[in-house]
């Protein structure tokens, strides 16, 4: 690509050359001026999250808030991780971002697992009532867990699976991307694998685990990062059927902790625990990010 | 398409499948089914008493002034943040697409708002627009505009606004820098040596090229904005004021858990499924005509 | 959750394989009770249950924080609805009514104590309070326990820079107008505020003013009652208030407590708030404050006459929808609300919290210890639900199905009239519309129960 890109447009004359290069040259930095910008916007709600993690209660309640960082940054963290923060002060950090990452993982891995299992099934295999299995699946896809979650909190009433964690992860593992995903990878699977297996004798779950698995390497890693981030970021979910503070997530613990736009705040540590909220998938993100972008593009597509 | 060898066997791709279709069946089918038949019961909160209505709930919804001003709350504000986080989206990966050095470095840089939940995001956009605490909140008071979203309802829906996408911006920059850098640098050469302006080659050759692309968004984030942001509405306005920013998905919420009606809830539950169905089909469609295009 | 539970279930049984009967006897039996009290008040909540464990040995009364009353009262449904309820649910005032009409949902006061035989004297709840948790018949459906009413806060030090009395908090409604526009002139930005917008200026308001809030004895005659919120006391008040915003001597802060923190912070002058908001404002306001009666309008007929409560009580609640309490679990329920509201345990409690002393013996009790000279105001609070003697039907209380949502109703009916979008006629006529729909709802699905 980056050949194809460099070669110059065929030359008229000099003048229109030298025109051309001027124009592209502001153009350029035109486009550099106007990403900085949009990198600060992107930036400033964060900034000054970090910012208010760093102050105290009374600076930021009287509306002082400065645009440099301040010097409580370690007592805020530590209210935060330790007692939790706001009126609600019942859960801490600490406990919640492990529910957080609990569920996150719990998630991703049944989502990946289950959705690994059948699309090998529905791909490797011919059996009666394959196809309306793998359209029931598909379906799923079609409606969000918000448009069904009332009946979906009865049901999980009715199975008195409120407050546990599998009425917290189970529902929200059931996935029809990344059983489409699966599919469409393994269909992508030489046939003569499949013959050379049989050949050696290897039956269809030994053929799984040599050959399916390790060729799905990288498309589980990309899956996993997304659905990490999918799980961590749950909200409605946790929101109805989790009221024991001790199974708490970070995203619900930390919205319940501002009353509805309510001035009273503990800033300080709502800020930190903002923080500590948003940090875990953003290093995912950052640090895993080619996954990331593979995975985005693919599940989507 | 499909895989001309494959293994014998019945008991064991079932064994394989259950999972995934006791969860399907469980957490989907049934509560699906429990929505249709609650949509035509009156029934007390405590679960003692039911009473069949047919379309009653139905015709209630429909006629309920609350719910018809939430629809149009949701279109409005799906169709705000859709056009502002494509459009704010589309702008900056033109610009990132010119400067191929960078492109990637900026990348890094924008994309990881995806990774924020939306409630964390509403609380960060809360922190700088509130009244009395926030940077931006303050400042708007203090050059004489009357900012307080927890009365204005055109407030309310600007602040949500900006929330929502803020967070989408990263993932529809993601996807328009992908889709301008897979136009073949041929095509950007035939426009160029064309001699059309920049502004006139971006929307008669690229804009057409990338409308997959911006379809495809289009429908994500319009799927976003009417049901993944409850916790930015949640964490922010609570739907007011006065049900300014009340949405579907938000009444849903209300009147099924906080005011207890189930059969209003799951009514209004059985018609967004509706609406969904018929946008998938209308997308499907779609996307098949682009296919055969 | 589950593991615990299971490695619960392997300690039981093993205790139940090795141990012998006479200390098996000897277990606590657990009684849960859900709260929906912030800090804190949850702290001081969970300190009574504590100390009431140390008092026997025969019963644990284990206490958990459940997210604000209304989340509360969804999480206790949904729990009754799966055979998990909690004995005990603090419920605000507001869902009185659903709770009423909870049939076997709920195990009413009056029956846990004729069946137990432990005496708790109705007679001696305050009349507001045993009034609003009392049946059609008189008897008690639920234990009263941090009932609170709505009263003014006012900042001394403003009103001195206004060159207003800081002893004298006006009495009537033009008396506050005019407050308010001094305390403007003195250069105060914010004059007056209100948290919970419908229950103090709706709700207590109309009980001040002896004018029902609802048809049927505000609801308490019968499901079908219908309200009356178009009426002229409310029109009157609503219409000031959006005057006053405009001119800047009032100042809407929001839903529920949203505005609550207004007033510590110094920001505005007046508030009206709930006496239980008192332990708050002792510990974070940094300038004198005082606090007084709700205002009322001089010359309205029957007014001023007692306020209603507010806060929460303590309903005892069936596990299941075909699940009994054992009569020992009863006998628990019943020696814990007797251990709370003895007299000093009570006492104790209104003077920690600013909530009323829900039996007259507490306040006595306190009266006599001289608390009420010591902490000047806080006899406010009751002082103000005892005026003008025994309530009436319009200032017992209300009991409307469904009041969560029509509360709901009439703070967004308000918001719109605050923002312009409606004139006060106009919303209240709309909040009326609306919450009757919420009650014919409530009466057709309720009817049977």
């Amino acid at each position: 690509m980056d050949g194809s890109l460099a070669t110059p447009a065929p030359v008229r004359d000099d003048a229109l050359l030298r025109a051309t290069r001027r124009r592209r040259l502001a153009s350029r930095l035109l486009a550099h001026a106007a990403l900085l910008l949009g990198v600060a916007i992107v930036a400033f709600p964060i900034w000054m999250t970090l910012v208010g993690s760093t102050h105290d209660a009374g600076t930021i309640g009287r509306g002082d808030v400065p645009l440099l960082p301040g010097s409580h940054a370690a007592e805020n963290y530590a209210t935060a991780w330790n007692e939790g923060g706001g009126r609600t002060r019942t859960t801490p950090a600490s406990v919640m971002l492990w529910n957080s990452l609990l569920m996150a993982v719990l998630i991703a891995v049944g989502k990946i697992t289950i959705s690994i299992l059948s699309a090998y099934a529905v791909v490797f295999f011919r059996f009666p009532g394959r196809m309306i299995a793998f359209w029931a699946i598909f379906i799923t896809l079609m409606l969000p867990v918000e448009v069904r979650i009332i009946p979906t909190f009865q049901v999980i009433v009715d199975l008195n699976l409120g407050n546990s964690w599998t009425g917290l992860v189970v529902p929200l593992i059931a996935s029809a991307t990344a059983t489409l995903l699966f599919r469409q990878f393994f269909l992508t699977i030489p046939d003569e694998f499949v013959e050379a297996a049989k050949m050696d004798g290897a039956g269809p779950l030994r053929f799984l685990r040599d050959v399916v698995l390790p060729l799905s390497l990288t498309n589980i890693a990309a899956l996993f990062v997304i659905l990490f981030i999918y799980g961590w970021n749950q909200y409605l979910w946790p929101l109805l059927i989790i009221n024991d503070r001790s199974m708490e997530t970070i995203v619900v613990g930390l919205s319940k902790m501002i009353g509805r736009g309510d001035s009273q705040n503990d800033w300080n540590t709502i800020m930190a625990t903002a923080v500590l909220a948003l940090l875990p998938p953003v290093l995912v993100v950052a640090l895993m990010q080619r996954w990331f972008v593979r995975g985005l593009t693919e599940t989507e597509k | 398409m499909q895989k001309k060898v494959f293994f014998r066997g019945r008991l064991l791709p079932l064994v394989l499948l259950a999972p995934q279709l006791a969860v399907t069946v469980v957490f989907f089918f049934w509560p699906a089914g429990q929505a249709i038949l609650q949509s035509t019961m009156r029934e007390d909160a405590f679960g003692f008493s039911r009473e069949f209505v047919g379309l009653e709930n139905f015709r209630e919804v429909l006629e309920d002034p609350a719910w018809v001003n939430a629809a149009l709350n949701s279109f409005v504000f799906s169709a705000l943040v859709a056009g502002l986080a494509l459009g704010l989206a589309l702008f900056l990966a033109v610009q990132a697409d010119k400067s191929l050095r960078g492109a990637t470095v900026y990348r890094s840089l924008l994309i990881w708002p995806y990774a924020v939940a939306p409630a964390v995001a509403a609380v960060l956009w809360l922190f700088l627009f509130q009244p009395q605490v926030g940077l931006i909140g303050r400042g708007l008071n203090a050059i004489g505009i009357a900012w307080d979203y927890r009365l204005n309802g055109g407030q309310a829906m600007t602040l949500i606004v900006i929330a929502a996408a803020w967070k989408q911006l990263a993932y529809n920059f993601i996807f328009f820098l992908a889709g301008l850098q897979s136009i073949p640098a041929s095509v950007l050469e035939a426009a160029a040596i064309d001699g059309a302006r920049p502004t006139r080659r971006f929307w008669t050759v690229i804009f057409p090229l990338l409308s997959p692309t911006t379809f495809f968004l289009l429908v994500v984030n319009l799927t976003y904005a009417f049901f993944e942001t409850f916790g930015i509405i949640h964490a922010l306005t609570g739907g007011g004021p006065a049900k300014a920013t009340e949405t579907l998905i938000y009444k849903v919420y209300v009147d099924g858990v906080e005011n207890l009606n189930l059969g209003q809830s799951s009514a209004q539950s059985v018609i967004l499924m509706i609406i969904v169905i018929a946008l998938t089909a209308i997308q499907f469609r779609a996307v098949e005509k682009k296919v055969h295009y | 959750m589950r593991r615990r539970h299971l490695a619960a279930g392997a300690l039981a049984l093993a205790t139940l394989v090795s141990v012998p009967l006479a200390v098996r006897a000897q277990q606590p039996v657990e009684l849960q009770f859900w709260h929906g009290l912030n800090q804190p008040l949850g702290g001081m909540l969970e300190q009574l249950a504590t100390d009431f464990n140390a008092t026997q040995s025969t019963y644990k009364v284990v206490p958990s924080f459940r997210g604000s009353y209304a989340e509360t009262v969804v999480a206790a449904i949904a729990a009754f609805r799966s055979s998990t309820a909690p004995h005990i649910v603090q419920m605000f005032e507001v869902g009185t009514g659903t709770m009423m009409s909870a049939g076997r949902a709920v195990k009413p006061l009056h029956e846990i104590l004729a069946e137990t035989g432990v005496a708790i004297d109705p007679r001696d709840f305050i009349g507001p309070v045993a009034g609003y948790y009392a049946a059609a018949d008189g008897r008690m459906m639920a234990m009263p326990f941090n009932s609170s009413t709505a009263i003014a806060y006012y900042n001394k030090d403003m009103f001195q820079r206004a060159g207003l009395d800081p002893n004298a908090f006006p009495a009537t409604w033009q008396g506050v107008e005019d407050a308010a526009r001094k305390l403007k002139a003195a250069g105060i930005a914010c004059p007056m505020t209100t948290s919970w917008p419908s229950w103090i200026m709706v709700e207590q308001l109309l009980a001040i003013h002896d004018v029902p809030l609802a048809s049927r004895s505000n609801g308490f005659e019968g499901l079908n009652t219908e309200l009356n919120l178009a009426n002229p006391v409310l029109t009157r008040h609503l219409t000031n208030l959006v005057n006053w915003q405009k001119d800047g001597l009032f100042r809407y802060g929001g839903r529920d407590t949203a505005a609550e923190a207004l007033f510590p912070t110094g920001e505005c002058a007046i508030s009206f708030m709930s006496s239980g908001s008192r332990a708050r404002v002792t510990r974070e306001a940094r300038f004198n404050w005082g606090v007084a009666m709700l205002p009322y309008y001089q010359g309205a007929e029957g007014a001023p006459r007692n306020s209603i409560i507010g806060g929460a009580a303590l309903w005892t609640m069936n596990r299941g929808p075909n699940a009994q309490r054992s009569p020992q679990e009863l006998r628990g329920v019943a020696e814990f609300f007797r251990y709370i509201s003895s007299p000093a345990v009570m006492a104790k409690w209104h003077q920690d919290t600013g909530y009323v002393p829900v039996t007259r013996s507490a306040y006595e009790v306190t009266k006599a210890a001289g608390y009420y000279q010591q902490n000047a105001g806080a006899d406010v609070p009751i002082e103000q639900m005892l005026r003008g003697g025994d309530p009436t039907a319009n200032s017992r209380g209300i009991r409307l199905g469904g009041f969560i949502e029509i509360r709901n109703i009439i703070q967004e009916e308000m918001e719109r009239a605050f923002q312009g979008g409606a004139t006060p006629e106009a919303a209240l006529a709309n909040a009326n519309t609306r919450g009757n729909q919420v009650l014919r709802n409530f009466e057709r699905t309720n009817r049977n129960n």
